[in-house]
């Protein structure tokens, strides 16, 4: 027997996904995080599901690295680097906020007092200029010890070229360092630009002693209860790492729970028949919108957590655009209704919680238009107040449009679709793909409501509703491969690049990333590498990620360049010198597969069972829509338009001159009537 | 109260959204493809929609320059005039440099497309981006000691590159021969045209879609809608007259001060901008055209009042008075090289009389130069090398508190090159990358910090400044101190030295080893040093008065 166990905690709920492997049964629940105490709501759901010691493996995605970030609730950290070069971190790469409005601050979460310089100096080439002395390092390694920081990280320039002086010093700090918070550049990132590779090991060590100690104690608690398997953490690749690598580089959680929730999607996806879905996850504040192509995610290179935060390792790419549910919709002072990006949040929340909010929001027009169900809205709320909703939207829209205010509520759902569409559009059109061959994928509480509009909107080919669309980041830990990445930079001409040397460089790599799957204490179906080079043209800074040919000789580099540029680009420039920038290899071992069958509804599913009393719904004016509980609905079925599908965690509204059918593993399909 | 259009607010910002989302396009494009890193990394560049019979700008991508706002509507309205003959075609494609029709220098290239539908012109696309070198004296093309433009690059009229969709080559040799880096300029040229390509597609699907005439009520309803937008913002400010002056280092040539002074006038819902006491067209190049003028005032505006829209409507209430004698509406042929140090000075001087007029969005002076340094030399092969690059200072204390520490400069959203790419790529060793302690203004929020650079040559080297605010800080504003003055010095075997003229240098020779040095203006503070809090205080002693 072998369970496997997926946990994502969350700000406001731990859900938990347990998949049986010998029989492909799964189980699902969903209880409230615990927050600062995170594994007595991990352990309380575990205790929903099953035994702790009956659990082969669990694999965890987590936000407690995210929210240090954005709270700055790091560790306080040190940072030791090459003399003159101190103020790199707060220098940034001298951008700005916003491009109008010259306001906004930066604070670096490590400050001036806490970034030693010391003598020593690599050259752009790798040479050693200045080499370090032990001793200076100590003294600077005890100055910050004394200043009461937990981790420190060691950025020396051109690291990424020779890291012999990062490792003596790294070597001398360790000697002293009273914890294993200690991290040296040319480990986490061995990639050229200075800024870059420092806020992403500065973000590393404020974050070490953090997610170090969370997952320490989560790891003690679970072995108190028993569990003897691994525990595996989900990167922000979308791979899963061992928990010692997470204590190492817990910068690579960073997207760890969205990361889980798009393996999941793609996974589900291509097992319904839609290699090339987009993901949208529509939250109280932002919208985030990722693509999966021939079920592969897109990976970005890095990703700014806020102005001036920086961090550089592959990401599974998330565009996030300020529209959710708490939106507020206002006219702007050219009289345009504009909806967010400035958001009521959970605190006050919209209008109709309540709580204190008096603008109008994305939830509260829903709600007025009768698609949210105001006596039992999702996630345990209580009932929801649309007297306020409709207050709040005649004051602030409808009075200063002179519309009705139905006319109003709709109109601020349309405004809101369109900027979402605007990110659909932004992450497939605007790179090239037709929205005819793509689905689009809801999940979170909110995504149903705006997915057929969605597929109104950009022509997408149908919406796809998983299952349990509330818990796709604990199926994602279930379902995620290890994946480990490497980056190293070669910053040479083709014509200099010597293919020994390339090969010895990708053997390295290769070695360098093995012991990681090797310790991890899995199961892998199957491994397997894959290398690329990042190229350009000479003089170009930006770079094309080329697939690494099958032989390595300069004319077939070349070839596999030329035809990554067209693509990409269209017209070559064939009398002007190729320069290989990075070699980046990603080393991954897959799990066993999982039938997502076992997901379908069962026999206690029927049309019948499933039918709830109709409700008006607003669509240009009161319309008796169906209303359905959607985890009652059997395969096969098929709801025309308009109606409304609820469960416990979202709702998905079926727009007229629309259709939902439940596919095989129990996923909707929103299509446009034929 | 309705708006007064007939396709309705929702509907209006819907298509707006769209429309913003092709410039949007057109600029990420560009970025991506460019050679030189002054377009790809310091987005130097920008894209956007323009009046089918005006030329003015209607949407700017966001990624863009702030200043091409104003002045591409004038570069649209030369092409305009140049098809008085001849109407454009489908297809066609229209290239210059000209900055007497098209404002700011002669390194902006800009390429101009004409959009059609059902066989009439609907509109223009534009792509401007600063090339590296086009030709002069100096690599580069700034040139302190210009005298016209004859000294400062090869002047490109409006003409056809590409003719109803087929590309000239004969444009493309005469403008390529001109530049010492032809193969960096054609990489731009074709990222450039590409760009377009790509926004006319976009175009042309959302023409499909939404159909013509929508799109067109929408694109003539957003000037109206700005210019309705601008005179509400306006009638909220006291009526009253307020003026001010701040100077120029010198022009590059002698070491007079020149000033730049503004009167501005509030009546109603319009605004009067004067600027009849700045100094006289000048012999070196720091004169500005009229539309360059134009479109720093919008800059200034649009910083302190973030939510004016990005298009030239904006501009309709307001009059704008210059004296044909001065630099700040010069003609052709004088030398604008330099153009960028006099728009930083008119936003400047516009941040200082705000913050009188309206004294809740006063925000102190930025750092007030582009700070453009240019080092050559040649490598042990004998090909010639060219580091050019803008350097950073402080902004401005401002509402929400102390000013952003190395910052880009307000009419930029460019980012700087990383030390490790710039000494991998050139033969130059930075010895130090660092805040500038005390270079920021004191006040309740004080002005960011500047920077230091010291760099030291690897081999013979020629060095080229072009900076200001040698001789003049940046202001504080509300009572705030002003940020430190720029200090540029260099070795020579006799020790360090600097420029005669502060911040303007042509030419200086440095050996191996020796190094050139540049501590950048903090910004202005805002509001008084001694209301400034208990707690912002004691950050500044413990950490050294930086963040």
């Amino acid at each position: 027997m072998s369970l496997v166990l997926g946990v994502d905690v969350g700000g406001t709920f731990t859900d938990l996904f347990l998949f049986d492997d010998a029989t492909g049964a799964a189980r699902v629940a969903k209880v409230p995080s615990t927050r600062g105490h995170e594994a007595d709501g991990f352990l309380a759901g575990i205790a929903r599901l099953a035994e702790p010691a009956a659990l082969s493996a669990i694999v965890h995605g987590t936000t407690v690295g995210t929210n240090a970030l954005l709270e700055r609730a790091g560790a306080k950290a040190g940072l030791i680097t090459t003399q003159g070069f101190r103020d790199v971190l707060a220098m940034r790469r001298r951008d700005r906020r916003q491009t109008w409005g010259l306001t906004g601050n930066f604070i670096p979460v490590i400050p001036r007092d806490r970034r030693i310089e010391v003598a020593e100096r690599i050259l752009a080439d790798g040479s050693v200029l200045t080499p370090v002395d032990p001793a200076e390092i100590t003294a600077a390694a005890q100055t910050l010890l004394e200043a009461g920081c937990q981790a420190v990280c060691i950025v020396f320039l051109h690291s990424y070229a020779n890291p012999a002086n990062e490792q003596s010093a790294l070597a001398a700090v360790r000697a002293i360092w009273p914890n294993e918070h200690v991290a040296i550049s040319s480990d986490i990132l061995p990639e050229i630009r200075e800024f870059e590779r420092t806020s992403t090991a500065a973000l590393n060590a404020v974050l070490q002693p953090v997610v170090g100690s969370y997952l320490s104690t989560l790891n003690t608690r679970l072995r108190e209860a028993d569990f003897a398997g691994p525990l595996s953490i989900v990167q922000s690749n979308g791979g899963v790492m061992s928990l010692e690598t997470a204590t190492r580089f817990p910068v690579r959680t960073a997207l760890s729970g969205p990361a889980a929730g798009v393996i999941a999607a793609a996974r589900i996806a291509v097992a319904a028949g839609y290699p090339n879905v987009i993901t949208g996850d529509v939250g109280g504040t932002s919208f985030d919108v990722s693509l999966i192509e021939a079920g592969r995610p897109s990976l970005a290179a890095q990703t700014t957590l806020e102005f001036g935060q920086v961090v550089r390792a592959p990401m599974i790419e998330i565009t996030s655009i300020g529209a959710g549910g708490g939106s507020i919709a206002r006219i702007d002072t050219a009289g345009l209704l504009q909806v967010g990006p400035s958001s009521a949040g959970s605190i006050p929340g919209p209008a109709c919680y309540g709580a204190g909010g008096t603008l109008p929001t994305v939830t509260d027009a829903n709600l007025l238009l009768g698609r949210i169900d105001g006596q039992r809205p999702i996630g345990n709320r209580p009932a929801l107040d649309v007297d306020a909703a409709a207050r709040a939207i005649e004051l602030h829209v409808a009075s200063r449009l002179g519309m009705d205010v139905m006319s109003a509520a709709e109109a601020i759902l349309e405004v809101a679709n369109a900027r979402m569409a605007g990110a659909l559009r932004l992450v497939s059109i605007e790179r090239g793909h037709d929205p005819k061959d793509f689905a689009y994928m809801p999940f979170g509480g909110g995504g149903g409501l705006h997915a057929g509009a969605m597929v109104r909107e950009l022509g997408l080919a149908c919406a796809l509703v998983p299952r349990y669309p509330g818990v796709t980041s604990a199926l994602g830990c279930v379902i995620a491969d290890m994946r480990h990445d490497r980056v190293r930079t070669l910053a040479r001409p083709l014509a200099a690049l010597d293919p020994d040397f390339l090969a010895a460089e990708m053997a390295n790599s290769e070695a360098i990333l093995a012991p990681l799957l090797d310790g991890a204490g899995m199961r892998f179906a199957a491994r397997h590498v894959e290398h690329a080079l990042d190229m350009h043209y000479q003089g170009q800074t930006h770079t094309v990620s080329v697939k690494m040919p099958a032989a390595l000789d300069h004319a077939s580099l070349a070839a596999a360049f030329a035809a990554t540029y067209a693509g990409s680009y269209g017209g070559l420039l064939p009398h002007v010198p190729i320069r290989v920038m990075n070699l980046r290899t990603t080393l991954i071992g897959t799990r066993p597969p999982i039938d997502l069958a076992s997901l379908a509804p069962g026999p206690e599913a029927s049309l019948d069972a499933s039918l709830r009393p109709a409700r008006r719904v607003w669509f240009g004016g009161w319309t008796e829509a169906a209303i359905h509980d959607r985890l009652l609905l059997p395969v096969g079925a098929e709801i025309a338009g308009p109606a409304v599908l609820q469960q416990p965690d979202a709702t998905i509204l079926v727009e007229p001159g629309q259709v939902a059918r439940v596919d095989r593993l129990g996923n909707l399909i929103v299509e446009m009537a034929r | 109260m309705m708006a007064p259009d007939t396709l309705g607010p929702v509907a209006l910002a819907v298509l707006k959204g769209r429309l913003e989302q092709i410039a949007d396009e057109m600029d990420a494009t560009l970025f991506r493809r460019a050679f030189n890193p002054t377009i790809a990394e310091a987005h130097d560049a920008c894209h956007g929609i323009y009046h089918a019979q005006t030329g003015a700008t209607l949407i700017q991508g966001k990624s863009g320059l702030p200043i091409f706002v104003g002045v591409m509507a004038h570069g649209v309205r030369a092409v305009i005039d140049k098809c008085a003959d001849r109407p454009p075609l489908p297809g066609d494609v229209f290239v210059f440099n000209d900055p007497y029709l098209g404002g700011t220098h002669i390194n902006d290239m800009r390429l101009i497309r004409p959009i059609f539908a059902d066989g009439a012109l609907f509109c223009w696309l534009a792509s401007v981006g600063h090339w590296h070198d086009i030709g002069g004296p100096v690599p580069g093309n700034y040139n302190p000691e210009a005298t016209s433009y004859f000294q400062e690059g090869v002047l490109i009229p409006p003409v056809r590159l590409v003719r109803a969709g087929a590309l000239d080559q004969d444009i493309i040799d005469i403008i390529l021969a001109a530049s010492r880096l032809p193969d960096t300029a054609l990489g731009d040229l074709q990222a450039q045209l590409a760009a377009l390509d790509l926004g006319a597609a976009r175009m042309a699907a959302l023409i499909a879609e939404s159909g013509a005439a929508r799109v067109k009520l929408a694109l003539d309803s957003l000037m109206a809608l700005s210019a309705r937008q601008i005179r509400a913002a306006i009638a909220e400010l006291p009526d009253g007259t307020w003026s001010g002056e701040d100077f120029l280092d010198n022009d590059g040539r002698s070491a007079t001060p020149l000033a730049i002074a503004c009167d501005v006038t509030v009546s109603g819902e319009t605004l009067t901008f004067d600027f009849t006491r700045s100094a006289s067209r000048t012999a070196g190049p720091v004169n500005i055209s009229r539309a360059t003028t134009e479109a720093s005032l919008y800059v200034a505006l649009k910083h302190l009042f973030p939510e004016i829209a990005a298009n030239f409507g904006v501009m309709e209430p307001i009059t704008i008075i210059i004296p044909e004698t001065s630099l700040l509406a010069a003609p052709r042929p004088a030398p604008m090289g330099g153009y960028t140090e006099t728009i930083l000075r008119v936003i400047d001087v516009l941040f200082c009389i705000f913050a009188e007029i309206a004294p809740a969005s006063a925000t102190g002076c930025a750092y007030g130069t582009i700070n453009a340094l240019s080092l050559t030399g040649q490598r042990e092969n004998g090909q010639p090398w060219v580091m050019f690059s803008f350097f950073g200072g402080g902004h401005g204390g401002n509402p929400e508190g102390d000013g952003l520490s190395h910052g880009n400069p307000p009419i930029a959203t460019a980012i700087i090159p990383p030390v490790e790419i710039l000494e991998a790529a050139y033969p130059v060793r930075f010895t130090q990358w660092a805040l500038r302690d005390g270079s920021g203004g004191e006040g309740a929020q004080r002005g960011g910090l500047g920077a230091i650079y010291e760099i030291e040559m690897q081999g013979d080297t020629q060095a080229f400044v072009f900076a200001e605010r040698a001789h003049f800080p940046p202001r504080g504003v509300l009572g705030g101190g002003p940020g430190a003055c720029n200090v540029i010095s260099y070795q020579q075997p006799d020790g360090w030295h600097r420029p005669a003229l502060g911040s303007k240098a042509v030419g200086i020779r440095l050996a191996p080893g020796q190094r050139i040095r540049l501590e950048t203006p903090g910004g202005g503070g805002r509001g008084l040093a001694s209301e400034r809090s208990p707690a912002d205080m004691a950050r500044d002693a413990e950490i050294g008065s930086v963040p």
